[in-house]
């Protein structure tokens, strides 16, 4: 069962992922640190499963799908980027800056 | 037994997410990575999700992880100064993450009766009558296999988003040949 653990474990898993999108300046970490954040979300979903029939484990299968698109077409974009600035660090990226 | 081994896992992978953030270099990162991967997806066995367990050693430490290493090698992203930020944005990153899971701990003394009262809105029944879910669960492994209880919703209820994803996935194939590929 271990619900409240579970999901104490998802939460601080989730926090770190914040907490490496915001302490790095490489993309490609950074994208890493989303999938970190993802399953963090994943291993809530699996826990409440537990009580709320097999519904979560369906929801998580779906979310692993769009992370293996997203994470196809995001280095596809890393490719793309690179190929333009011979960098992926963020400090370079910065067209939009004021 | 099974709550020393769920620790266990559990604080590696919380070991291994700090030491992925705090890696200067990219693959250093995404092995660590890999290692919280195969904690969560020891986990997800322990909580009664053999067949996603499987899934996440699969599709995320093999296929997706091994696609994020094959991209740092061919951009040589390897050696190379810090690329993490400044004083300012440890502060301002710490703030952020720490009132999250300030915010997120009281998640830890959810129990499975705080949900069902949460769910019925009233407190006069047990768990098990608001909750039928965990039967349900057991009921589909002992009918379909670990396999097939995750299988049969997914092709009766969960039919169209499942088809959807297919054609998710077939974007995301044409998308990333489309970006990646050299102008011509």
């Amino acid at each position: 069962m271990l619900l409240g653990p579970a999901l104490a474990f998802s939460g601080i898993l989730f926090s770190i992922g914040v907490a490496g999108v915001l302490l790095r300046r490489n993309a490609i970490v950074i994208f890493m640190c989303v999938e970190l954040m993802l399953n963090a979300v994943n291993l809530s979903f699996i826990a409440l499963a537990q009580f709320h029939g097999v519904a979560g484990q369906v929801m998580v299968f779906f979310v692993m799908t769009v992370a293996a698109a997203e994470a196809a077409v995001g280095l596809a974009i890393m490719i793309a980027i690179f190929r333009h600035h011979e960098s992926v660090d963020l400090k370079n990226i910065n067209l939009l800056h004021g | 037994m099974v709550e020393t081994v769920f620790y266990i896992f559990g604080c590696s992978a919380v070991l291994a997410a700090l030491m992925c953030i705090t890696q200067r270099n990219p693959i250093a990162s995404a092995f660590w990575l890999v290692v919280v991967m195969l904690a969560l997806a020891g986990i997800f066995v322990l909580l009664n999700a053999q067949f996603i367990g499987i899934l996440q050693v699969l599709v995320y430490a093999g296929a997706i992880m091994v696609l994020f290493l094959f991209v740092i090698m061919l951009l040589n992203l390897g050696a190379g100064g810090t690329d993490l930020r400044g004083k300012v944005s440890w502060v301002l990153a710490l703030g952020i993450a720490g009132a999250l899971t300030a915010s997120l701990m009281r998640l830890a003394r959810y129990t499975p009766a705080e949900l069902a009262r949460e769910v019925s809105g009233t407190s006069d029944f047990a768990p098990d009558v608001v909750l039928p879910g965990a039967h349900q669960l057991q009921a589909g492994v002992d009918a379909h296999g670990v396999v097939g209880a995750v299988a049969a919703p997914l092709f009766q209820t969960y039919l169209i988003p499942f088809l959807v994803t297919g054609v998710l996935l077939l974007t995301a194939i044409v998308g990333a040949v489309l970006l990646a590929k050299r102008k011509v």
